[in-house]
């Protein structure tokens, strides 16, 4: 059985069908990429398995579970951690705060524990700043520890919002355009971190990304979506070769989706 | 500028970094302490009075600070608490048991008033408490039997383990009261921002979407955000009952409950601190306007007495002046000054220049 | 016979309930804020009309006075945001919401110090002339409010949906940086906007004013406006006017009906109950965010 299954997914606003018919599943440690022009309903699929929208019909289960029963919040105790396209994070906070909310589905205290400051929440405290430590490490955001994010470069900030689903120590990570508006060097860094993740972490991740030479980099297989129905599915080189992608990306294209 | 070094999780953990920080709490809360034997009577009945309001304040300040509601109706939860303090002790009740229950059913009430109301946002949350203010009001008139009606309450006298602590017989106790209730609610809040709890408030207030993201159930938090801050508003109204001694439901106008809004923004949102700020400024300025008009009156012969609504002219100015060129408030002033201080001369004008910002719809959410 | 004469004057007065919240709707479809002074303002226009038309002050004729008070309070309205609001441009509602109220305040001052705290009468021509329909009694001021509102709604919606400028108007509260972009004047537009809100808050003051005395505290009656603005959905003109129209007859029927101190809470409990059924008003504006 796979980490991650959806089936025969569907949205439609209105008369819109953003997502129609989809069915992909997502293996565990596989790194599993969605790409298409603007507008293919990509996002749409994250944000129905984030719970952000409710399904017209189909199924997704991850790990066991129906996730088409359960809140939003509830999304993230099963181990789905994910980033945003338009970079959401907690902008009055310090990176350091940023990372630490992202501990918040390993708390064990009670707010009047908190109120209290018991010894344990000072335990549970010490425990989770190790763990975030660990991911600063990792990402190297140790230089910006102690700074607001509102004062943040982008780049830096794309770099917190993955560090923020690190934290929550998931087992598989969504990354929505996980490199749109970084340098060449910084989006090979994602490049890296994305191979150190599956190889070292055991995670599984899902992306939606535009830029073709990270996804034929690290992805084990590309799913081609377009006006929200499936176009392709297989290895990169498959994907890419395949005329009715071709099609939909040299009919509907802007420059910037080709890249 | 000193340098704190970092050498172990706890430094970022403890409330101050190290004993130079600890030491200024411990001096400010020993001349607190020592307050009754320093002021008369007059004065000493204000530092009460401020700190009643300081309280108040940081129960606003949980929900509009740190978990981004807004509330106009507090004066409403503060007259829950002022009342069923009041009430339980006329019915026998002991103090020690009726001061906390006064705040627990100010905060349950609260919650239970945000599980509906947390689904609002932004005006239509403020105008919505705005609304409950208003019923709160005119049930306390309905409520006749229970609240006294038009013609008001007695709040007992306090006692304590034979202790007196009444407001007018023996002050001081009284006042020792209020400031151990006030130290122990500013400990509390203060734990509760270090702690996993506070995380979760400041980011529901930032961004509720990366919140639910992050597993954080949105809706329980902003519910509990609601019935701390009811919580301890509460306690602020019941402590205001035994001060002001004998009161009706005028006592907690909407002018309590815009002062209370007043206190939170001029002292500086997001801050515990600028719930004392401006608990010292709303306390002040009507002394210092008295004392103004008096001095006016006897040196040069006018009479500011006769203009009626003065007070409230200054304090909406002084207002207006806070939002426009300090919207971070008093403590946010403090802050730059401090750096300033501590730079000096490195400090530079531009350090503190506003970002340009523009605003995009709410209605977005 | 006495439920429909109930119904008539709580229409009237709902008339002057919804032009208030009409001129919130207004601010907030320019400064996507609330003008929490929006009931002191029609107070002071209130006392402005009746500074120029009555006898022991001004003296104008009643329509000449009527509409210079309608150009002066344009201009408080837009001297306020030239002065005071755009000083907090781009800053989060809740700075408005404060500065508003802190205004409010302000304007209440001015009105107590020229007019004073003792009600006052507004001198019209039509006052205590009434219609007699078949046991029915219709005041002229009624049928008067019920014209100027219908009349004032429409074209406020006409100048929203069809004007150049209307929309322009929308398009700065949603956007600020997007609407500049464009090339849409953000901030006098805002500046225009709070002047129509003024002029909006002038005539249901005038209004007001026509069915009885008014004091520097009669800009209190905005909280219930502010409960109509919300049952409309606050970005909705019609709504407004419906949320208006609504508590006008609650109100009385209430009072007639419910044990008393109940028509007093019966608003705010009307608008309780559409929130928390529909959080954002009848005509709801808000949307989900995308992500």
């Amino acid at each position: 059985m796979s980490l991650l299954e959806v089936t025969d997914l569907a949205v439609h606003f209105g008369g819109v069908k953003a997502v129609d018919g989809v069915s992909f599943h997502v293996e565990e440690g596989e790194v599993f990429s969605i790409i298409g022009p603007n507008g293919a309903g990509k996002s749409t699929i994250f944000n129905l398995i984030s719970r952000f929208y409710e399904p017209t019909r189909g199924k997704i289960r991850f790990d066991g579970a129906e996730l088409t029963a359960l809140a939003p919040h509830q999304v993230a105790d099963l181990g789905i951690a994910r980033t945003f396209q338009n970079i959401e994070l907690f902008d009055h906070s310090t990176v350091l705060d940023n990372l630490l909310m992202g501990r918040h589905r390993h708390r064990a205290t009670h707010w009047v524990q908190d109120l209290l400051f018991l010894p344990k929440v000072r335990a549970e405290e010490r425990a989770h700043r190790q763990k975030v430590e660990e991911v600063m490490e990792f990402l190297e955001l140790e230089a910006y520890r102690d700074k607001m994010i509102a004062g943040l470069p982008y780049g830096v900030r794309k770099v917190v919002e993955i560090g923020r689903a690190l934290s929550m120590g998931p087992k598989m990570i969504l990354l929505d355009e996980p490199a749109s508006g970084l340098s060449v060097e910084e989006s090979q860094d994602v490049a890296y971190w994305i191979e150190d993740m599956r190889r070292d972490m055991g995670l599984s991740v899902l992306m939606v990304e535009h830029d073709m030479r990270l996804v034929t980099q690290v992805s084990d297989r590309v799913l081609a979506v377009a006006n929200g129905k499936p176009l392709a599915l297989g290895s990169p080189a498959e994907v890419q070769s395949d005329p009715e992608v071709q099609a939909a990306y040299l009919g509907t294209a802007t420059a910037e989706d080709v890249a | 500028m000193r340098v704190v070094f970092k050498t172990s999780y706890d430094k970022d953990i403890d409330l101050h970094p190290d004993w130079w920080e600890r030491g200024k709490i411990a001096v400010l809360l020993v001349v607190m302490g020592l307050l009754p034997f320093l002021v008369g009577e007059y004065y000493l009945a204000e530092a009460t009075n401020t700190l009643i309001w300081a309280l108040a304040g940081m129960g606003l300040m949980v929900l509009v600070g740190h978990s981004g509601q807004v509330s106009l109706g507090h004066a409403g939860f503060m007259a829950i608490g002022a009342y069923v303090d009041a009430g339980l002790m006329t019915a026998g009740v002991p103090w020690i048991i009726a001061f906390p229950l006064a705040g627990l059913a100010a905060g349950c009430f609260g919650a239970l008033v945000a599980i509906p109301a947390v689904r609002m946002s932004g005006i239509y949350l403020a105008i919505a408490t705005l609304a409950l203010f208003v019923i709160i009001e005119e049930m306390i008139i309905i409520l006749e039997p229970l609240t006294g009606g038009v013609g008001g309450m007695f709040a007992p006298s306090i006692t304590l383990f034979g202790i007196d602590f009444d407001r007018y017989a023996s002050l001081s106790n009284f006042y020792w009261l209020v400031l151990a209730i006030v130290a122990l609610v500013t400990w509390g809040y203060a734990n509760i921002l270090r702690s996993p709890t506070g995380r979760s408030f400041l980011a529901v207030r930032d961004s509720e979407v990366s919140a639910r993201a992050l597993g954080i159930n949105v809706t329980r938090t902003k519910a509990l955000a609601f019935g701390l801050s009811c919580g301890v508003t509460g306690l602020a109204g019941a402590l205001m009952g035994h001060y002001i001694a004998f009161f009706n439901y005028e006592l907690f106008s909407i002018f309590i409950s815009i002062n209370l809004l007043l206190v939170v923004t001029i002292g500086g949102l997001g801050f515990i601190q600028g719930a004392f700020f401006g608990a010292v400024l709303i306390t002040a300025v009507p002394q210092l306007i008295a004392i103004l008009r008096d001095g006016l009156n006897a040196s040069v012969g006018i009479d500011l007495g006769a203009v009626p609504g003065l007070d409230t002219l200054i304090f909406s100015v002084i207002l207006v002046g806070f939002i426009i060129y300090e919207p971070t408030g008093l403590y946010g002033r403090w802050l730059k000054f401090r750096a300033y201080v501590q730079l000096f001369p490195l400090a530079r004008r531009e350090m503190f220049r506003r970002q340009k910002t523009y605003l995009k719809t709410e209605r977005m959410r | 016979m006495e439920l429909i004469q109930l119904l008539i004057g709580g229409v009237a007065s709902g008339c002057i309930y919804g032009l208030v919240a009409l001129g919130f709707v207004l601010i907030y479809k320019a400064s996507e804020g609330v003008n929490f002074a929006q009931g002191d303002m029609m107070m002071l226009g209130a006392f402005v009309a009746l500074g120029l038309v009555n006898r022991d002050y001004w003296a104008l004729p009643f329509i000449l006075g009527i509409v210079l008070a309608c150009v002066i309070m344009g201009g408080v309205g837009y001297g306020i945001d030239r002065f005071v609001v755009r000083r907090i441009f781009g800053q989060p509602q809740f700075a408005l919401v404060i500065l508003t109220i802190a205004l409010g305040f302000v304007l209440r001052f001015v009105a107590g110090a020229i007019w004073g705290f003792t009600p006052l009468v507004l001198e019209t021509p039509f006052a205590g002339k009434h219609l007699s329909l078949g046991g029915l009694v219709l005041g002229y001021e009624d049928i008067l409010t019920i014209c100027v509102t219908a009349v004032l709604t429409l074209g406020l919606w006409a100048f929203f949906s069809r004007t150049k400028l209307g929309l322009a108007a929308q398009a700065a509260s949603q956007n600020q940086m997007a609407a500049y972009i464009v090339g849409v004047p953000v901030r006098r537009i805002n500046s225009l906007i709070w002047g129509l809100s003024g002029i909006v808050a002038t005539i249901a003051g005038v209004l007001y004013a026509a069915k009885g005395a008014i004091d520097p505290n009669i800009g209190l009656l905005g909280i219930k406006a502010f409960a109509a603005a919300v049952i409309g959905g606050f970005g909705s003109l019609p709504g407004a006017l419906l949320g208006g129209l609504l508590i006008g007859v609650v109100e009385p029927v209430a009072a007639r009906y419910l044990p008393s101190g109940f028509s007093q809470m019966s608003p705010y409990i009307l608008m309780l109950i559409v929130l928390t059924t529909r959080p954002g008003g009848l005509f709801a504006q808000i949307h989900a965010k995308k992500v």
